[in-house]
């Protein structure tokens, strides 16, 4: 078999151990590094989120692959860099404040990332301003928030009046999600959009960053 | 009074209360904080919410413990406070309850993720339902209510736990299931005849599933357990999906809505019926209302 597609394919088994040896060995082979991101580990990915959007697998499944993912992505990583091969951009993402629920902030973490973007991840119970100086620090043109209580959501639309106060608004792009969370929601707070799963999200975030 | 398990055999349905963070919101818990820490600080709240559900007719009366475990605590830096912290709210049911209702332990998901998907080993997960379980029983609790477990080996440890600190404490155990193309399953994919046969296996005395859906699919998922178990059902329905209005969190499904639905559940053979997130004193009034209209019962 293709070893990138033994790469695919062994990502989403899960098998953490199996998908990092095969990377290595796709580098000893010479096929080159932003080839093994694709047409492997990414490739795997997006077959794993299509498979969880359609109820085919759950969490666990998706988690497993995610590890197995992280143990392909640290053997490219350094090569990637060495190469100055570029990412398809930076999202600042986290769970906004007063709000522990991370699972669906995580998965989107892990899709986001098994496309080939650089993620930032502020974790739960994430201040306002926080998300402001990550985005400017890093310079992500997008932010992700999420949030599962109805009780936060009106976080989000803080962090948005923050990006206008500091005249980023246009510059650092929103994307908002989360089970009470709406697109009609996403309109009102002024959000540029609003994602209704991990892969919507990866969607969405392309669209912002204009590399769809 | 009776022994739950003795009501429910004898074919009785018990009303259970509804839902406690809004009502602990409303009553000044700030978004994000610690619900147990109330406990500690707002003893009189927890009260004041228990003799609502019990003059709205609940029978099964909650205690506001959900995220009592020392692992959950632990996020709040609370978990060395697990006894007090469960005591406190027992005992608080328990000053509303009198002798015609029960105080029932509540005890959700520990917040962290099983091995190998996760990180955190299974003999440390059932350590930390154990230590609150135990606080719980030793508290005096008349029953366990382990709820919205989304993983059914998170849930079998609960109940596993349960069994090991205070085998003769009745223990209700529901999970929170989402509608797919292929049924109904948790987000961590377990589906309700197998979910069903691994609770009974572990020693739940009643099986059943909370939060996550309004009544009518809660009646197909009653359906289901039906089908998959002997054992005696729960159901805690949410009042439907809640939808935002003006940036508030609306339930939509009202008291007279949901009781003509439950209807059904009782038609399915349920023995215990309580309301999950949106639901309130006046929707545990109808349900009860409709029970009695019923069975034709007139106590309680």
């Amino acid at each position: 078999m293709d070893i990138l597609k033994e790469i695919a394919e062994q990502l989403q088994q899960g098998d953490e151990e199996r998908v990092g040896e095969l990377t290595r060995e796709a580098i000893h082979r010479g096929v080159a590094p932003p080839e093994i991101l694709d047409r492997g580990l990414i490739a795997g990915m997006n077959v794993v989120g299509e498979k969880f959007r359609e109820h085919e697998i759950f969490l666990p499944d998706v988690l497993l692959a995610a590890k197995a993912m992280y143990a392909g992505m640290d053997e490219l990583r350094p090569l990637l860099a060495r190469e100055g091969i570029p990412t398809l951009g930076k999202v600042v993402i986290g769970t906004v404040e007063g709000d522990l629920h991370d699972i669906g902030k995580n998965l989107v973490g892990v899709m986001l990332k098994g496309a080939g973007l650089e993620v930032i991840d502020l974790g739960n119970d994430v201040p306002p301003a926080r998300f402001v100086e990550a985005a400017t620090q890093s310079g992500a043109t997008v932010i992700g928030m999420s949030a599962l209580l109805t009780t936060t959501m009106p976080a989000m639309g803080k962090v948005i009046a923050l990006l206008r106060e500091r005249g980023l608004q246009g510059r650092v792009r929103t994307v908002i999600g989360g089970a009470p969370v709406s697109a009609d929601f996403a309109r009102q707070i002024g959000a540029d959009a609003y994602a209704y799963d991990g892969a919507n999200a990866v969607e969405r975030v392309k669209a912002l960053l204009g590399v769809a | 009074m009776k022994p739950p398990l003795e009501r429910i055999a004898a074919g009785e349905v018990l009303i259970a209360d509804g839902a406690m963070g809004t009502l602990l919101l409303e009553r000044g818990l700030a978004p994000g904080a610690c619900p147990e820490s109330f406990n500690l600080s707002h003893p009189e709240i927890l009260e004041e919410i228990a003799r609502l559900y019990r003059h709205a007719g609940a029978e099964i009366l909650q205690t506001n413990t959900f995220g009592g475990s020392p692992l959950k605590l632990a996020r709040y830096g609370l978990d060395g406070e697990t006894e007090a912290v469960n005591r406190a709210a027992v005992a608080a049911v328990r000053r509303v309850a009198g002798p015609r209702a029960y105080v029932s332990g509540s005890c959700g998901p520990c917040g962290r993720m099983l091995k190998p998907y996760g990180d955190t080993d299974p003999a440390v997960i059932g350590a930390s339902f154990e230590r609150q379980l135990r606080a719980l029983a030793e508290a005096g609790v008349d029953l366990f209510c382990i709820e919205t477990m989304t993983d059914l080996a998170e849930a079998v440890l609960a109940v596993r736990a349960a069994k090991a600190v205070a085998p003769a404490i009745p223990v209700m155990t529901t999970m929170t299931f989402d509608r797919t193309r292929r049924g109904f399953f948790t987000i961590m994919g377990n589906g309700i005849a197998p979910a069903a046969a691994a609770l009974v296996e572990a020693g739940a005395d009643l099986v059943g599933s909370n939060c996550g859906n309004g009544i009518e699919a809660m009646v197909e998922i009653a359906r289901e357990f039906r089908r998959s178990t002997d054992r005696p059902l729960v159901i805690q329905s949410n009042a439907g999906l809640p939808e935002m209005v003006d940036g508030v969190a609306v339930y939509p499904e009202t008291p007279e809505f949901m009781a003509a639905h439950a209807r059904a559940l009782l038609a399915i053979g349920i023995s215990v019926l309580g309301g999950c997130c949106g639901t309130t004193p006046a929707h545990i009034a109808a349900f009860k209302a409709m029970v009695r209209d019923a069975t034709g019962r007139r106590d309680g």
